[in-house]
Parts: C-alpha cells; sequence; structure tokens
C-alpha cells in the first residue's frame, strides 16, 4: 500500500475534462514531480488531492484512508499539506505568525506552538525574519514561509504547487534543498512545477499529465526518454 | 510592560472620574463614550478580527435590551440575571444569523446582515407582547444595585466601564488564544487558512457569537440606562452602522481602536449638537458626517493604525540615521 494512491480519479467542469481516469501513487518518503504543458490538469488533480475539489469520479486514498470528497481543513488534518501557486501569506501576521497558525492544530498552546513555529523557520533559513511583518518579505521568502507553515501541521504528504516558478537559479537551488530536506524528514513530497531543471534532479518519480490524461509515470531518466513526453512537450516531430 | 502601566493609570482614573464632577452633562458624555466603545469592541471581535463585516448589530442590540426588559416585565427576573440571559439568547440566536449570513463573502454578507436586522426589528415593531411600535416602559419603583436602577448617573457611569472592560478583557483573551490566530488567518486568506486545517465556518461563527452575546449586554444596560426602549432605539440600522464606524475609525482588527474611535467620534457628534443643533436644518448631522468623511479619506488604517505607521516610520528613520551615524 502506497501512501497517496489515486484510483481513475476523474475531474469534469461542465463539458471540459479537467482529469480523466488519472491514477498513480506516492510512497512514503518519495519526491514526485506532477509535471506537464499548460492546461495538462495538473493543478485540478492537486486540488482533489487537497480537498479543495471533489473528483467527478474516482478515488483517493491516503495511508489507506479515503480523503477523495473530504474538505480541505479534513484532508489538512487526516495528513496533507499544501502550498499555492501564489503565496497565500498571512500578511497581517509576523512570519512567525504564519507559521504558528499551522503549527497550532495540533498544539493549542501559544507558546509551545511559537517553539514549533521557530524550528520550521529554521528548517527553510528564515529564523532571522521570525517577528517581522510577512507581507514585507520578497516572494522566494513568502514561498518558503508558505512551506514553513504547512510543515508546521505536521503533513505526511506535502503538496507544492510550482513552488519554484519566477525564482532565480539561486533561489531554486534553496528551494531544492529545502525539498530534499523535507524527504528526508520522512514527509512525502508532490510538486507540481514547470521548472524542470529543479525538480528532475531530485525527484524519484515524475508523473506526467497531457490534456488531463496521465501519459507516462516513471523515474526522471525513463519519463524524459518517452516519446509521449517529448511529443507533448515539443509537439509531434 | 509600559504599555500597561499606560492601561492601568487609564483604567484607574477613569474610574475615579465621577468623584471629579458632578455634572450630569460631562457625566453622561463618558457614559455615552463607554457605551459607544463597548459596543464597537464587541463588533470589532466579528467585524475586525475576523473581517466579517456586519451591519446587523443592531439586532444583537435590541435582543438584549427587550430580552432583560420582557424577563423583568413579565416574570420579574433581575435585569442582572436578565442581562445574562439576553447575552445568551443574542448568542444562541446568533447561530441563525450566521447560518444564513455565512454562505454569502464580503458586500453580499454585509448586505444579508443588514436584511437579517430590518427582519428582526419589523418583528419587535408588530409584536404586541413586546410592546410593538409604543416600546417597553420599566418602572423606577425598585432602585439600586439590586434593581441595576439608579437616579444619578455615577453607577450607570461604573457599569458602562465595567462592562467595557469585561469586552476588553474577553477580546484580549481571544486575541492571545488560538482563535484569534485564526480568525486572522481567516481575514487574510481564507483558502490558505482551510489548508492548514481551520474549519472556517466554525471560527467565523465562534467570533460572531461572542460578538453578539457582548452586544446584548450592551442592550440590556442601555434599557436600564434609559429605562425605555422601543424598536427605533434599539433595532435602528443607524445603530449597527455607528458600531462599525467606531471600529473602522479607531482601527479595526485593534484592542483598543474602537476606544479611540468612541471618543472621537461621540465628542464630535455632541459637540457638533451643541454648536449647532437645534436649528431643525440637521446642521450638526452634515457636519459630523463631514468630519467623518474627513477622517475616513486621511486616515485610511483607523487612527490607531495611522499612530502604529507614524511610530514604524519613525522607527526606521532612526534606524537608518544611527547607520548613518555608524558610518
Amino acid at each position: 500500500m502506497s501512501l497517496l494512491e489515486l484510483h481513475s480519479v476523474s475531474k469534469r467542469f461542465g463539458g471540459l475534462l479537467a482529469n480523466q481516469e488519472v491514477s498513480f501513487t506516492v510512497d512514503a518518503g518519495q519526491i514526485v514531480g506532477l509535471i506537464g504543458p499548460n492546461g495538462a490538469g495538473k493543478t485540478t488533480a492537486f486540488n482533489c488531492v487537497a480537498g479543495y475539489y471533489t473528483p467527478s469520479s474516482g478515488r483517493i486514498d491516503l495511508d489507506g484512508r479515503t480523503i477523495s470528497g473530504l474538505s480541505p481543513e479534513a484532508c489538512a488534518r487526516a495528513g496533507v499539506g499544501r502550498t499555492f501557486q501564489v503565496a497565500r501569506t498571512f500578511t497581517s501576521m509576523t512570519a512567525c505568525e504564519n507559521v504558528m497558525a499551522g503549527a497550532l492544530l495540533h498544539e493549542r498552546r501559544v507558546a509551545a506552538a511559537r517553539a514549533t513555529a521557530l524550528k520550521w523557520l529554521a528548517f527553510v533559513n528564515l529564523e532571522r525574519f521570525a517577528d517581522k511583518p510577512a507581507g514585507s518579505m520578497t516572494i522566494s521568502e513568502q514561498r518558503r514561509l508558505a512551506v514553513a507553515r504547512a510543515l508546521a501541521i505536521a503533513p505526511k504528504l506535502l503538496l507544492m504547487d510550482e513552488v519554484m516558478a519566477g525564482l532565480n537559479p539561486s533561489e531554486v537551488q534553496e528551494m531544492v534543498s529545502v525539498v530534499k530536506r523535507i524527504r528526508d524528514s520522512g514527509v512525502a513530497c508532490l510538486i507540481v512545477e514547470h521548472v524542470l531543471e529543479g525538480i528532475m534532479p531530485i525527484a524519484d518519480k515524475i508523473v506526467v499529465l497531457d490534456r488531463g490524461v496521465k501519459i507516462a509515470d516513471g523515474t526522471p531518466a525513463q519519463v524524459s526518454r518517452d516519446p509521449a513526453v517529448i511529443a507533448a512537450y515539443l509537439g509531434d516531430v | 510592560m509600559s504599555a500597561l502601566k499606560i492601561t492601568v493609570g487609564l483604567a484607574l482614573a477613569a474610574a475615579l472620574l465621577p468623584f471629579a464632577t458632578n455634572n450630569p452633562t460631562h457625566l453622561n458624555l463618558a457614559i455615552l463614550v463607554l457605551m459607544a466603545a463597548q459596543l464597537g469592541v464587541a463588533w470589532n471581535l466579528l467585524g475586525g478580527y475576523a473581517g466579517q463585516v456586519s451591519l446587523g448589530h443592531a439586532a444583537f442590540y435590541g435582543l438584549g435590551a427587550y430580552a432583560s426588559t420582557m424577563l423583568l416585565l413579565n416574570f420579574g427576573i433581575n435585569p442582572w440575571l436578565g442581562m445574562l440571559l439576553g447575552g445568551l439568547t443574542a448568542a444562541g440566536l446568533s447561530f441563525l444569523f450566521g447560518w444564513s449570513c455565512f454562505r454569502l463573502k464580503g458586500h453580499y454578507f454585509a448586505m444579508a446582515t443588514i436584511a437579517v436586522a430590518e427582519l428582526v426589528q419589523i418583528v419587535f415593531t408588530n409584536w404586541d407582547y413586546a410592546g410593538s411600535a409604543v416600546g417597553l416602559t420599566i418602572p423606577m419603583s425598585g432602585q439600586g444595585w439590586g434593581a441595576m436602577v439608579f437616579a444619578e448617573k455615577a453607577p450607570y457611569y461604573w457599569l458602562a466601564l465595567g462592562l467595557l472592560v469585561l469586552t476588553l478583557a474577553a477580546t484580549l483573551a481571544v486575541e492571545r488564544s488560538h482563535v484569534g490566530y485564526y480568525l486572522r488567518a481567516i481575514k487574510d486568506e481564507p483558502d490558505a487558512a482551510r489548508s492548514i486545517g481551520i474549519d472556517i465556518a466554525r471560527y467565523k461563527q465562534i467570533a460572531l457569537s461572542l460578538s453578539a452575546f457582548f452586544t446584548a449586554l450592551g442592550g440590556s444596560l442601555y434599557a436600564q440606562k434609559e429605562l425605555y426602549i422601543d424598536p427605533a432605539s434599539v433595532l435602528g440600522t443607524g445603530l449597527s452602522i455607528k458600531m462599525a464606524l467606531v471600529s473602522i475609525l479607531g482601527g479595526v482588527g485593534t484592542l483598543f481602536g474602537p476606544v479611540v474611535g468612541a471618543v472621537v467620534l461621540t465628542v464630535i457628534e455632541e459637540a457638533t449638537r451643541v454648536a449647532f443643533g437645534g436649528t431643525g436644518r440637521g446642521t450638526d448631522t452634515i457636519i459630523y458626517a463631514g468630519l467623518i468623511v474627513v477622517i475616513a479619506v486621511f486616515y485610511p488604517n483607523g487612527l490607531l493604525g495611522w499612530l502604529r505607521q507614524r511610530r514604524a516610520h519613525g522607527r526606521a528613520q532612526r534606524a537608518s540615521l544611527a547607520q548613518e551615524a555608524a558610518r
């Protein structure tokens, strides 16, 4: 049994089939990249796992328990952490308070939540911002802050939606090292990503979607040689 | 620590005010300030911290006023107990209020709250048992602390001050607990709040229930002070707007913002009435409204928000000056 299992998940928006019979798994301790051209249905699949969408058909299991159809907050409590394409920082709070808001899920005492939050801030190299207004941080810092906030709920699986998009090369490297540390701490990562040079070297597995359908699933080396993937990215040649 | 000392000092000075003046006009103005501040602080729990702007809070104020008064008149229930029961009634009915209004967001939420408050006002205007449009009168017969009826102003002043302190203490407790963090998270980014396991509907309702409870206590106090209530005086839309204004002008989502807003707003309101009222042309209301617009334009974050910005700006300037000097 894998940590996360998608069983023939389809999601329909009116006449548009955004995901069609998508199945894949994420094992505990794995980094899995979910890639594909624009409009492939990556974020839709992601939102189904995190509870923001209910699949039209199919089933999603986390750790043997069905989570498809649960609300986002119930998915979070079941062990799914997530970040968004835009950081969605709590801008009225300091960096530490942002992470505390996550830590408070399991630890209702504010002082204890603060201690946990400081630990996660250090984990993403943001401890120096602890008592600074979160809204004043750069995009790259806010992305890592969002990761720390999601980690603070002690998830089994962390979903990251384009955490590397728009970052400069050194910021991408910083994020890559954060992702590796997350995996090493025992939390599985499912990453939607456009920045392939960021995800390919660190992923244990890559799942490729195109027009809502899974077209490939394997190690980065296998997937990058797959003719269907090359066709999807470069057009039929 | 110094902020705490200042707060305690101000509270003590406020408690001793009735010994400094026995001019009933001054005391009455002070009572109006305290009561407006208490309502603003109660409104702020939902409108400021949770960011759900209600323009229907007069419904809870009226429920508190009517509950304690009707319990007293019909069942002889002591107003102290009546006040508590009124607060609990409002908190209970706030679930219906939340159930109907929280389906909507932003401006539509605000509009729905107006509609619900109008509904409550119409019910009380036509409900004979509640005195309908004529209203209800509390007899002056039993006086003193037990009956919460007094001939002089000072006891009402202390009651209003006590209620304000109680509401501030409750707000501080919320602000410092996980609920305070959750409310701010919901206000800032509701989707992100859900992603960290926050049940948004539940916490909005907690804020609403607390806010309704304390607003209703204010309504009961009003009834005991004026000894007369009718739908226009305790359920009017103007009241709902005043509660929001006090909080917004003072600074939403801050503990003392509504207190600052209440002082400024009530003093402007009374001063313009004294200076320009009685002409029958509404000059005082026009000037009052004009000053509100001026504050809203020049201090978009509220008076307390403006003060904080100035302090932060001053700190930043001093820091850069220190850096210059070091170089």
